[in-house]
């Protein structure tokens, strides 16, 4: 890693993660995996909890840890499986579905892209004592692609295509993700954007608005959108 | 005669290049912005794009999962001529795009928009997108592939004439803060501005902006390019850095296209090549042989012609007539 990296604390992960690991874990921190992942998006969520479809894994015993993703992947003509490059997808379209995916499958740990909001994480994570750790780049797939070992099951394939399956995956470490959230809530982009939001009317001052307004949800630039 | 093999073949070639070679423009353009990024988060973020770029060159494989929406461009030759015509082509390009999806693979993003049905080889209805430009006195075709990111970093407004600069400086932030935070756009980007045209014109200049020029191009009218260093270092100073964290490090590049407009408005959109910016290009010449390299060369002089008739570089800019 760069000169910069050498400046952030940096910690490896077994999963199934435990509560003691989870405790010790700070906002801004570089994190690596080592151990089992599951993948799971619209498709499987909507299978599991709105279709009341059983998943042929058992959580518990599997991992605690979701990935918001979809791999670039291609099944060979053998059955095998290649992946390439791995790559989260923007988390908040998720959060509806997260209440009941943390107490049914017991999972503490979700991976993905942009964090949840501040509301998310009071209201959903601190109760379970999860947390969620971004991806970074966006984009690094070449790095997480290095970090998968193999793919141990792909459930749903037919009926969800690659993009949707629920691919289970064995990972080495796997990274880097950074310590987004911890499990009091608090959180490295909130923490951010609060800072940012200091700036943003100095950036405006002094620029006219346009003559035709939008009609929108927020006119203030401070606010969050997700 | 361009065989249709050959179409195909480079095809499949630019695809793989543009998945896994990040462009040395852009390249350059991150270095240059890790040297002076003072946000130890955003620099991390930075560095850790170079060394996931290194890795995807070491092992071909894809430097991003998010396959995006691959489509290509497609500039023809006025003399060219291509074995089995147009369809032919087309046919090529859709059949490269399945294989290529499978033997990188990507990831098969493209699905019914409704139905959510997915082909898993990237091509369905109206997908992949082909468009096309000509070029006068060559006999060659340049084939592009672009694999753009398709969920954040655009959008589209009708500001008026009356609402000048400002208007553009406002609306170009309002999309950067609407995406920037907590790296939506997966920046820093190059950022392209659509201006004028009809609106759906305005769409396709700025996209082509930013998936067809290269970090540090310039405009030719000084007036668009001024416009376009203001734009960049607007951005840079939002605070936004990679990931949204706090930094300079959000406009890699900013590329404005201009497109004769109506006379009372003037409409403006905004698109994000990411922190994944993929591009590459075909030469195919007429005897056969073909040249691969990542600056797409798009927007020649021929069009951005402003005059009735094409006279050479006399006829930039409008002013000939």
């Amino acid at each position: 890693m760069g000169a910069r990296a050498d400046k952030l604390n940096h910690v490896r992960l077994q999963t199934p993660v435990s509560d003691e690991d989870l405790a010790k874990l700070e906002i801004g921190s570089v994190a690596f995996l080592d151990g089992v992942i599951y993948t799971a998006r619209e498709g499987v969520y909507e299978k599991i909890l709105n279709k009341g479809e059983t998943p042929a894994v058992d959580f518990a015993k599997l991992t605690n840890v979701n990935f918001h993703c979809a791999p670039a992947a291609a099944q060979n003509d053998d059955g095998s499986f290649t992946v390439g490059a791995v790559t989260a997808t923007a988390s908040f379209r998720f959060a509806k579905y997260l209440k009941r995916w943390f107490a049914e499958t017991g999972a503490k740990v979700i991976i993905g892209k942009g964090g949840m909001s501040q509301a998310h994480y009071n209201e959903l994570f601190v109760p379970v004592g999860a947390v969620y750790l971004t991806t970074v780049g966006y984009g690094t797939g070449a790095l997480l692609g290095r970090g998968i070992k193999s793919v141990e099951a792909v459930n749903w394939l037919d009926e969800l295509g690659i993009a949707q399956a629920m691919w289970i995956l064995k990972v080495e470490n796997f990274g880097p993700l950074l310590v987004e959230s911890d499990i009091r809530g608090q959180s490295l982009f909130e923490r951010n954007n609060a800072e940012l939001a200091a700036r943003v009317e100095g950036l405006y001052e002094g620029l006219k608005p346009p003559a035709l307004s939008r009609y929108g949800e927020t006119r203030d630039k401070t606010e969050e959108l997700i | 005669m361009i065989k249709a093999d050959t179409i195909e073949q480079a095809a499949s070639r630019i695809m793989a290049n543009a998945a896994i070679d990040i462009p040395d423009d852009y390249e350059s353009g991150i270095r240059a912005m890790i040297d002076t990024e003072k946000g130890d988060l955003s620099a991390f973020v930075l560095e850790a794009m170079l060394e996931n770029w290194q890795a995807a060159r070491e092992d071909r494989r894809p430097m991003c999962a998010d396959s995006g929406l691959p489509r290509y461009y497609v500039k023809t030759g006025n003399e060219a001529r291509i074995e089995g015509g147009f369809v032919a082509l087309e046919y090529r390009l859709r059949k490269a795009t399945a294989q290529a999806t499978h033997d990188i693979p990507l990831r098969p993003n493209r699905v019914h928009p409704l139905t959510r049905q997915d082909n898993n080889n990237n091509v369905g209805m109206n997908a992949p997108e082909i468009e096309y430009s000509f070029e006068p006195d060559a006999d060659w075709i340049d084939i592009t592939s672009v694999h753009k990111g398709g969920l954040f970093g655009s959008d589209y407004r009708m500001l008026f004439p009356g609402d000048g600069i400002d208007g553009i400086k406002r609306f170009f932030l309002d999309v950067l803060f609407a995406f920037g935070k907590r790296g939506l756009a997966c920046q820093p980007a190059i950022v392209g501005v659509g201006l004028g045209g009809s609106k759906d014109t305005c769409m396709v200049l700025g996209k082509q902006a930013a998936c067809l020029r290269t970090v540090g191009s310039r405009h030719p009218q000084p007036e668009v390019a001024k416009l376009e260093g203001e734009l960049k270092e607007l951005g840079n100073k939002t605070g936004l850095g990679a990931m949204g964290f706090n930094g300079t490090s959000t406009v890699v590049g900013c590329n404005i296209e201009v497109g004769y407009t109506h006379t009372g408005g003037m409409p403006m959109s905004v698109h994000c090549f990411c922190l994944s910016s993929r591009r590459a290009t075909a030469r195919i010449h007429a005897n056969g042989s073909v040249d691969y390299r990542t600056d797409p060369q798009w927007f020649t002089p021929y069009m951005r012609r402003g005059s009735v008739g094409w006279d050479g570089d006399a006829a930039l800019s409008g002013a000939a007539e």
